[in-house]
């Protein structure tokens, strides 16, 4: 077992014949003796390193959601996230092949299908981002979901920022 | 004629689209997909299907990403069988069993393992395991060692 990114490994049950071993902490480790039976003794950082280094340098990058906020009624960047966008683009170009699905919000001001319009606009805005360091249109999906998916809960005609936002995932 | 055509293509687009449940993003040595009884090389954005069998060579490694966001990477002197992957995007349910039958192999777990534990089963010649999240590595010892 490897530890996450929060420093905790999950569980993997190991299984031969009847007998099982439940891994739940890092660097738990089960082995198949010659004979047969299942030995439960952990793994050192380094073991994993000698036996595994190579393998683990292929994994691919972590699938990951970007997050950027948009100025009230409009399809442009808020002043911080406009300072975000270069970062998240360097993630996006250092990405072989990337899979990126789009998603575009607003808060609830205005009505519903007015919001559709500009959760899309934003959500093309973005991809606009996208194809200007040349991420092929065709790896790019996108969406307008308006003022269906608030983050934070208001009331219809609420000016929130935190809901002004399209979402960027990534694979 | 050419609108039967154009809608033909639509349909085998559509169906190529439904068995790739994956995709390679990384590639290095010698690496080859076993599809079909066919040996194809392995490339960058070349997509992954159940049935698939991944092999490397002595400087060979794959990573791959699926459609659930599992990342799996085989390292040299591996191979690995997709055995059975199925995932719904809206439920997140789904099964993913594969078989390490040489070599090495690690695996981060995707949206199905946490939607259901247990979604995803990796067997080795003398195990099974039961992957209820989330980072690990597998390796399957050459015989005599």
């Amino acid at each position: 077992m490897l530890p996450g990114p929060d420093g905790k490994s999950g569980t993997v049950v190991v299984q031969r014949e009847g007998t099982r071993q439940v891994l739940d902490t890092p660097y738990a480790a089960s082995h198949v003796r010659t004979d047969g039976t299942l030995q439960g003794s952990p793994v050192s950082q380094q073991q994993v390193a000698d036996s595994f280094g190579t393998t683990l340098a292929a994994l691919p990058a972590r699938p990951t959601v970007f997050l950027l906020y948009f100025l009230a009624g409009k399809d442009e960047l808020t002043p911080e996230s406009n300072s975000d966008l270069q970062r998240i683009l360097a993630d996006m170009r250092a990405r072989p092949v990337p899979d990126i699905v789009v998603t575009g919000h607003t808060d609830t001001v205005g009505n519903a299908e007015s919001n559709d319009k500009l959760s899309m606009q934003r959500a093309e805005r973005v991809k606009g981002f996208l194809t200007g360091i040349g991420i092929p249109q065709d790896r790019i999906q996108t969406a307008g979901r308006g003022e269906r998916e608030l983050i934070v809960q208001t009331a219809d005609n609420i000016d929130e920022p935190r809901n002004r936002r399209v979402e960027i995932n990534v694979r | 004629m050419r609108w039967i055509s154009a809608a033909l293509l639509s349909v085998f687009a559509a169906a190529a689209w439904a068995n790739d449940v994956g995709q390679v993003k990384v590639t290095k040595g010698a690496v080859h997909v076993e599809r079909d009884g066919a040996r194809i090389p392995a490339v960058v954005g070349m997509p992954v299907r159940e049935a698939d069998r991944l092999v490397t060579g002595a400087d060979g490694t794959i990573g791959v990403t699926f459609a659930d966001n599992s990342l799996l990477s085989v390292g040299p002197n591996s191979t690995l069988a997709v055995d059975k992957f199925s995932f719904n995007a809206s439920t997140h349910e789904g099964q993913f069993d594969a078989s390490l039958q040489r070599g090495t192999l690690a695996v981060v777990s995707g949206k199905m393992v946490k939607q259901s534990p247990d979604a995803m089963r990796i067997r080795t010649p003398a195990s099974i395991l039961g992957v209820r999240g989330t980072e690990f590595v597998v390796k399957v010892a050459d015989p005599g060692t």
